[in-house]
């Protein structure tokens, strides 16, 4: 057994452990924390199975912006806490919550076990084609380019998200937030931090997007790191977030749906097809739709996030 | 020479490794609050510094070991911010658990 084994070994084992915690830990705080853990351990898997591009996707969302997004959750739950956990389900509910559970890890696991061998991929039609657009990261071909449709839904669903989160917000959102509890310190600890880092952030979050054509990285995490600069200047209270009606933040809000739409239907105008993109501007096209998502998708986590309460 | 740095390397990978131990005995051992946070504060700055030395030896390239470097400081200030701010809730709630 080699050394590398035995830490794959000892990280899955771990990270079953840390998941049956998450679940079984019956204070919420507590539970957001250990699915925070669960989230960095489960980006050391991804690296350690060299998956960088999902690795940082983890640690950035799955774990750091999910994280941000729960505590807050948690924080505004816990009056209702104790008596929710006082109150117990009845026998059959439970039985038929164990049941459900048990049979969708047991359909996971056979979809797992019984993968035919060879295992079916596109991975080498990928490859092949990589010289089409000129990006040398596959993963970012892959979301660009070969399937450029998935990704422009998938920033259209994150839009629809943010108007769901908005129409069921109390009234009081759609002006300033001028939050007491938000009124920080300005000297205090947490200002300094959020005067200091953002700067650096902001270099990280451009630097990230733009190795995402060669390297490891892109927009979704360059996002994800600009909104995590942002939240934290909100939650030192430094600024304020825009009311929605604001109309710069409307127009970051849709600039990168509408920029993929424009770009794909250029596709079809030029005679090809949707989102295809004309040979010798493949690059600029898509380095123009990548910078337009990720201010999209910073603006559009930082909003959903939200500042979370610092009541702690 | 590569012996040499080879001998370097793992001392210090060792020390940091040594100190990051230390630290989390010292977080599962401490007493209270406070002592935990000084504890893991000393994985975080030693540990990780000595282990960022160790693999500064075995970098070709400038721009990696700048981003070896970057990442030491950042988790620094990031560390010693948090411990701050829980330190500071506690000194307020008077929680010294």
């Amino acid at each position: 057994m080699t050394v590398a084994f035995a830490f794959e070994v000892g990280l899955a084992a771990l990270l079953v452990a840390i998941a049956a915690w998450a679940i079984a830990v019956r204070n919420a705080f507590t539970a957001v924390v250990v699915f925070v853990v669960y989230g960095l351990l489960l980006a050391i898997v991804w690296v350690t199975l060299s998956a960088i591009d999902l690795a940082l996707t983890e640690a950035a969302i799955g774990s750091g912006l999910t994280g941000a997004l729960l505590l807050g959750a948690a924080a505004r739950l816990r009056p209702t806490e104790t008596p929710s956990t006082a109150e117990c389900p009845s026998a059959i509910l439970r039985l038929a919550a164990a049941l459900l559970s048990a049979t969708v890890a047991a359909a996971l696991a056979a979809g797992v076990l019984f993968l035919p061998d060879p295992t079916p991929t596109l991975a080498p039609a990928a490859a092949a084609n990589a010289a089409a657009t000129g990006l040398g990261n596959p993963i970012t071909n892959v979301l660009m380019a070969f399937r450029a449709m998935d990704t422009m839904l998938e920033k259209v669903v994150l839009l629809l998200a943010l108007v769901g989160a908005w129409s069921i917000a109390s009234d009081r959102l759609s002006g300033e937030r001028s939050d007491p509890r938000r009124q920080a310190d300005p000297d205090g600890v947490l200002a300094f931090f959020a005067r200091l880092l953002p700067p650096v952030g902001i270099v990280v979050g451009i630097y990230i997007l733009w190795v995402g054509a060669d390297h490891p990285g892109g927009a979704f995490q360059a996002g994800t790191i600009l909104a995590a600069m942002w939240l934290l200047v909100l939650m030192a209270g430094l600024t304020v977030a825009p009311p929605m009606s604001c109309r710069w933040l409307r127009l970051i809000l849709v600039a990168g749906p509408v920029v993929f739409l424009v770009v794909g239907l250029g596709g079809l105008w030029m005679g090809a097809a949707f989102l295809a993109y004309p040979p010798a501007f493949a690059k600029p096209l898509i380095l123009a739709i990548e910078v337009a998502m990720t201010l999209t998708i910073a603006v559009t986590l930082g909003l959903l996030a939200g500042a979370p309460e610092r009541e702690w | 020479m590569n012996l040499v740095l080879n001998i370097l390397t793992v001392c210090a990978v060792s020390a940091g490794a040594f100190f990051f131990m230390a630290g989390t005995i010292g977080l599962l051992r401490f007493p209270d609050a406070l002592t935990r946070l000084h504890a893991l504060t000393k994985a975080d700055n030693l540990g990780l510094g000595l282990i960022i030395l160790g693999v500064l030896l075995r970098v070709a390239e400038p721009l990696i070991a700048l981003k070896l470097v970057s990442v030491w400081l950042l988790v620094q200030l990031s560390g010693a911010i948090v411990t701050q701010l829980i330190a500071g809730v506690v000194r307020q709630r008077g929680l010294n658990a």
